[in-house]
């Protein structure tokens, strides 16, 4: 198992090198994984994988019933979705199926709905209903006033993104990729059938290269010639809501996307917090993902039509995830058989959704440029720890904590994380580099304390344990 | 399966230590939970002296020592690393600990919980979100239990007591203090303080001042800041600390469905510190985030009190449990604790107000009938410290009556 943060890398060339570790990327890898006789490796700039927009979004398991019609993404969606489902279930991947109401404010609105059903239908997804405002507030009963109906989708689920993006990344490694982290390839030259990608750790080598940069394909593509599309980053704020709130909604609560706009939508978490947003800002910059206080402004003063009483309480994060829309209504995956390299760009706002249908799609793609995977040969399992509320955490498991007391010796006391599930997720396969990655990774220090009471204790042991390591050294 | 108590005190802090070792030095048998590894609650991470009888000159830990031995010595079983997860029963708590899950019930509760600062994403601060962000009570925990390294230049939002004890871990850790910022006009601190702090520490204390935005991607960079008059200037720093506005630890209140003050967002308690449900008292920061230790020690006290007479009249079932009438503080009078009132209480009364006020005095009516006036002892009354309404005037209370106002005269 092969995961590297710094030094000089491999001097071999792999079969594959993905470009990327977000969720998409991860994804392909865990693909790739599935034939041993691959020599695999995943290059990331940052210090983790899924830090990108992966780590920021509004993690909604979607049913692709909004999708456009035809399209790509249309299809990756609706099969990424059934079996991101399945694969959830088989890894220990919190989800919940709560169900959407896209909710209607004004007669436009409502004369839109039916439009969205029949759409969705043409999306092959079926089992919408139209609800008339009695029905919407006795499933909804805190809703603000004024709403006149809602489009019921039942599908519509929630899922954690975190835990997705690092099962995919845990399982590629743990059946042969290699990971190397703190590697932002700089330029990739293609010579004699090789790409020479250079980073600042010195060259990597690639037979195939597989673009999964995200807001950076663009660029990574133009350094191989190719320009088939620009990244004009789309930034969306979210509010995150202490756990108080969620008794106060059960659905997913999207809003109707008129010609005047497209609203934000109020949803619960995996967590058990209630998130509100996200704004659509276009800019230029590749990393504002900060919040601003128009933003904010903007959110609470929608949250407040929506769901009044969310606004009593705390609010326990505030972040921001920037879309890497394109100038392209579609997803823009391409294989370029001449440069040895397929593209995954413009995965907007469904990447978390449809990545195992990337994944499978792009795999495909990499055989027309002339690669021959091998024999097939499912890697392990993986079974994550559960982040979510709706399924029992170890500290509620009496014979957890009976075979290993540390279960049962809560930290973060907001979060009710363990000090068994801290180290756990310190000695893990992908293990975290940053008391950031080890929160997404165990949910330590996200709670309403914001770290009054934790945060020093959680550092500690975090700190601790990389002491341990360098010791090792 | 569940064990049986006669009382359960939750949160081993000031008021909850104190509550116990009075009630075990009269023969219940009170059994405390703690969540953290130690008991103290915040005072064990308070390095500076402050705590204590008059003349207040011992230091935190010292304090929460003394207290934590006075309960065990007294015959409290004072258990750490067990959290008080939630209600099972009016008077039953699920718990958890190294030793795992467990149930216990009580013939009475006291909820000693606490408070916590708000943290920046609480205070909707906009900008970045890079390292080097702390509440008072991380940086404390960091620098004086853990001895972690923090940066070299720190801002300290807020200018009360709380936000100068930031300052001085802050410069204990061999740190620069580049200002204390405070949206209020003056400086809410005691005057010595701020004066210390400018004069000695040549710490710029910014007042009419308001941190509008977080710099700098990974590593804090510096933090906008804008002053009333419309001018706007970037302070740079690697550490900022969010200080004081100080929110009850208030979970297994709500889980409980008690009653809520709306002033204080902590249970709403009579003079005797009864709650909403019979058999459950609370006492502390949760009532009124944050006023001194010796505060939440009185309480403590108090509730043992009160907790006493409860079960001599034999609990739930048997007992008288009033829950008086709704005791309000008028704008701008923020909050005040108790905030219910009988006839028969005795405890002296918190307050805050919003605003300075010069010579205040309170008023305190029911149904438009006078009941009490006080002037205060101050010249001026500023936000961030408390004011104190005696009792005395609590027979006059009509229990069949409409809410008790206190305003300013
Ligand atoms: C506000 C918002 C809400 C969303 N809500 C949802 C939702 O509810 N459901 C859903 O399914 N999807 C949602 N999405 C979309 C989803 O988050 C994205 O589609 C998905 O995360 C894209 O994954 P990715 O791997 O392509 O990109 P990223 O996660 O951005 O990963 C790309 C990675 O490539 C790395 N990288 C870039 N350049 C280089 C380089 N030169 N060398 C090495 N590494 C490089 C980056 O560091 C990054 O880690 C939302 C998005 C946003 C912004
Ligand atoms: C930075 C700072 C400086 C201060 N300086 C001074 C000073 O100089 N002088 C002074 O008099 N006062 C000072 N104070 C105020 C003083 O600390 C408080 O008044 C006092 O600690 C309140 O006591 P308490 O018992 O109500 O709560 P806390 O001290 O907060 O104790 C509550 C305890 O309950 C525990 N708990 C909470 N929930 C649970 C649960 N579900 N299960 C088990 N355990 C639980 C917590 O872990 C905690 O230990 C300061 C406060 C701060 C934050």
């Amino acid at each position: 198992m092969t995961v590297t943060a710094s030094g000089p890398l491999p001097a071999e060339p792999y079969d594959v090198v993905i470009v990327g570790a977000g969720v998409v990327g991860c994804a392909i890898a865990r693909r790739l994984a599935h034939h041993p006789a691959l020599r695999v490796a995943l290059a990331e700039s940052r210090d983790d994988v899924g830090q990108g927009t992966s780590k920021a979004n509004t993690a909604i398991l979607h049913t692709g019933f909004d999708a456009v019609p035809g399209s790509l993404e249309s299809r990756l969606v609706r099969e990424g979705a059934r079996q991101l489902a399945a694969y959830a279930d088989e890894s220990g991947i919190p989800v919940e199926r709560v169900g959407a109401l896209l909710v209607a404010w004004d007669e436009e609105q409502l004369a839109a709905l039916p439009r969205l059903a029949e759409k969705a239908g043409r999306n092959a997804y079926h089992d919408t209903r139209l609800i008339g405002p009695a029905d919407l507030y006795a499933r909804e009963p805190h809703l603000g006033p004024g709403a006149l109906g809602a489009l019921h989708v039942p599908g519509e689920s929630i899922v954690c993104p975190w835990t997705t993006t690092l099962a995919y990344a845990t399982q590629a490694v743990r059946a042969g990729v290699d990971l190397h982290l703190n590697t932002p390839v700089e330029h990739a030259g293609h010579h004699d059938g090789v790409h020479r990608l250079t980073t600042p750790r010195g060259p990597l080598y690639a037979r195939r290269l597989v673009n999964a940069a995200g807001l950076h394909a663009d660029r990574l593509d133009r350094s191989l010639g190719l320009d088939d599309f620009t990244v004009a980053p789309r930034r969306g704020q979210l509010v995150v809501h202490d756990k108080f709130a969620r008794a106060l909604v059960r659905h997913i609560l999207l809003p109707v996307p008129t010609a005047r706009g497209k609203g934000v939508l109020v949803a619960p978490t995996v967590y058990g917090n209630v998130l509100l947003g996200p704004t659509a800002e276009d800019l230029d910059d590749k990393d504002a993902t900060e919040s601003t206080a128009a933003g904010l402004r903007a959110l609470r003063a929608q949250g407040r039509r929506i769901l009044p009483a969310l606004l009593d309480e705390e609010v326990t994060a505030v972040y921001a995830g920037l879309r890497a829309a394109t100038e392209h209504d579609d997803y823009r995956i391409r294989a370029h058989p001449a440069q040895g390299c397929v593209t995954v760009g413009g995965i907007r706002s469904t990447g978390l959704t449809a990545s195992l249908a990337i994944a499978e799609h792009v795999t495909g793609l990499l055989t027309r440029t002339g690669l021959d995977p091998g024999a097939e040969h499912p890697p392990e399992p993986v079974r994550m720890p559960n982040l979510g509320e709706a399924f029992p955490r170890p500290h509620q498991q009496p014979e957890r904590v009976a075979a290993d007391p540390e279960y049962g010796v809560l930290v973060c006391h907001c979060e009710r994380v363990s000090r068994g599930e801290i180290r756990d997720a310190l000695a893990g396969t992908v293990p975290p580099r940053s008391l950031e990655g080890l929160r997404r990774r165990t949910r330590a220090r996200s709670g309403r304390c914001g770290g009054f009471h934790c945060g020093a204790a959680v550092r500690a042991l975090f700190e601790e344990a990389r002491g341990r390591e360098e010791a090792r050294r | 399966m569940t064990r049986r108590v006669d009382v359960l005190v939750v949160g081993a802090g000031p008021a909850g230590l104190v509550a116990a070792a009075r009630l075990a030095a009269a023969g219940a048998r009170v059994e405390v939970l703690e969540r953290e590894q130690r008991a103290g609650g915040v005072p064990r991470h308070c390095a500076h002296r402050g705590f204590g009888g008059p003349p207040h000159a011992l230091t935190g830990p010292a304090h929460a020592r003394r207290l934590t031995e006075a309960a065990v010595g007294a015959g409290a079983e004072v258990r750490t690393g067990v959290t008080a997860l939630d209600w099972t029963g009016p008077l039953a708590l699920a718990t958890v600990g190294p030793r795992g899950a467990e149930t216990l019930a009580a013939r009475a509760v006291v909820l000693a919980t606490g408070a916590r600062e708000r943290p920046r994403a609480a205070r909707l601060v906009p900008g970045t979100r890079p390292d080097g962000v702390y509440t008072t009570g991380e940086l404390q925990q960091a620098v004086h239990l853990y001895g972690q390294r923090i940066g070299t230049r720190a801002v300290v939002v807020g200018a009360e007591a709380v936000s100068h004890a930031a300052a001085d871990t802050v410069r204990a850790a061999g740190a620069e203090v580049v200002a204390l910022v405070t949206d209020l006009p003056r400086a809410p601190a005691p005057a010595a303080r701020t004066l210390q702090a400018r004069l000695r520490h040549r710490t710029p204390v910014l007042t009419g001042t308001s941190v509008t935005e977080l710099l700098g991607r990974g590593l804090l960079s510096g933090v906008r800041v804008r002053h009333r008059d419309g001018r706007t200037a970037t302070l740079p720093c690697d550490t900022v600390v969010f200080t004081g506005d100080f929110v009850p630890d208030h979970e297994l209140a709500r889980h409980g469905a008690l009653s809520l003050d709306p002033g204080t967002r902590g249970p709403a308690v009579d003079g005797a510190l009864r709650t909403s449900r019979p058999g459950v008292f609370a006492a502390g920061s949760v009532l009124h985030a944050a006023e001194s230790a010796a505060t939440a020690g009185r309480e403590g006290a108090h509730a043992a009190r009160a907790v006493r007479d409860w079960l001599a009249e034999g609990g739930t079932g048997r007992a008288h449990w009033p829950t008086g009438v709704p005791l309000l503080a008028s704008p701008p009078l923020l909050r005040i604790a108790p905030n219910r009132v009988t006839p028969s209480d005795r405890l002296p009364y918190v307050l805050r107000t919003a605003i300075p006020l010069s010579r205040p005095s309170l008023y305190v009516t029911q149904d438009g009938r006078p009941l009490h006036r006080q002037r205060l002892p101050l010249a001026t009354a500023v936000p961030h410290r408390p004011l104190t309404l005696t009792p005395r005037w609590t027979h006059r209370v009509d229990p069949a009556g409409g809410p008790v106002h206190v305003a300013l005269a």
